[in-house]
């Protein structure tokens, strides 16, 4: 089952937390990976950490209009061939939707939307004619049910999955799937950050009583990316210990 | 019939599985053949492939027949 083997799967953001658990768990089903990102020792060592062949890393900053165009093509050529795109490159810029800066607005729907939808176009054609594809899209749950403090965030992730089921519907007929996984509340560098008290606050939202861990996202995302999915297209799959139930 | 014309035929009768026969130079993607609007944004994929050139959206989207096809690719090749 989920077996990955001789295919090449591209993700971005590949040295946070989730992209680098994604990165790993597709490694581990047997695809080859490219590892995008900005900081490029953080992706070195994600890739010392998969160890082995079968991994690249293909620095890029998402938000150089050029650099982006460049990618797909550069993904090819260092893995012989590009199955499967996650789309995982985020940012946060919260605040209050009253206070929230027009830049603040910009960057976060540049990076997490507009970037993501740039790059699903871009791969598309060789997916298309190979009659196999994987789109994926890591949103989140705010981008469903909203959340204080991150409109622009929420924003970003809602237009994702509203793309990727417009595309979903342009390529189906083609072997192209395109889906979206979204996390909850996840245990990164980024949540804890968090006092106790939120900490705490959040727990209580979530009936499995605990944080999800990245690699429990990963799964998902093999899953999507696995021959086994092919009928599933256009979906959400929340992952998120019952917080919401959608 | 010319050298382009075959090879752009040829394309379109395998991409659309069509009968050559109704692949003549008049006849509409959409209305004559068959094709969809993903069939044919695959076709001009298919003809920037064989005829190694690029065909811009803006004509891409003028490209409606096996004639305006050929056309493109005559002026452009």
């Amino acid at each position: 089952m989920f077996d990955l083997t001789g295919k090449c799967a591209l993700v971005t953001g590949a040295s946070g937390g989730i992209g680098a658990e994604i990165a790993k768990a597709l490694h581990a089903q047997g695809a080859t990976v490219g590892l995008t990102g900005t900081r490029v020792e953080a992706l070195e060592k994600v890739a010392a950490e998969i160890g082995g062949e079968r991994v690249h890393i293909l620095p890029c900053n998402l938000s150089d209009d050029e650099a982006l165009a460049a990618l797909p093509k550069q993904a090819e050529e260092a893995m012989g061939s590009l199955d499967i795109l996650v789309n995982n490159a985020g940012l946060t810029r919260d605040n209050l939707a009253m206070r929230l800066k027009d830049e603040d607005w910009d960057s976060v729907l540049n990076v997490n939307l507009t970037a993501a939808f740039k790059l699903s176009k871009a791969v598309l054609r060789g997916m298309m004619k190979k009659r196999w594809g994987r789109i994926i899209g890591i949103t989140s749950i705010v981008g469903v049910t909203g959340n204080a403090g991150q409109a622009n965030y929420a924003a970003s992730k809602a237009g994702m999955i509203g793309y990727s089921k417009s595309l979903a519907a342009e390529v189906a007929s083609r072997g192209v799937t395109v889906n979206c996984v979204a996390p909850g509340y996840i245990a990164t560098a980024m949540t804890d950050e968090l006092s106790d008290g939120v900490k705490e606050a959040m727990l209580g939202m979530i009936p499995a009583g605990r944080m999800g861990q990245a690699d429990e996202i990963a799964s998902g995302v093999v899953y999507l990316a696995s021959n086994e999915a092919q009928y599933v297209t256009g979906q959400t799959l929340h992952i998120n210990g019952g917080m919401a139930m959608i | 019939m010319s050298d382009v014309a075959e090879r752009v035929k040829k394309i379109v009768v395998e991409h659309l599985g069509v009968e050559e026969a109704k692949v003549t130079e008049n006849a509409s993607f959409i209305d004559d053949l068959g094709a969809d609007s993903l069939d044919t944004v695959e076709l001009v994929m298919a003809f920037e492939e064989e005829f190694g050139c690029e065909i811009p959206d803006d004509a891409a989207e003028k490209i409606l027949t096996v004639k305006d096809a050929i056309d493109f690719i005559e002026a452009n090749g």
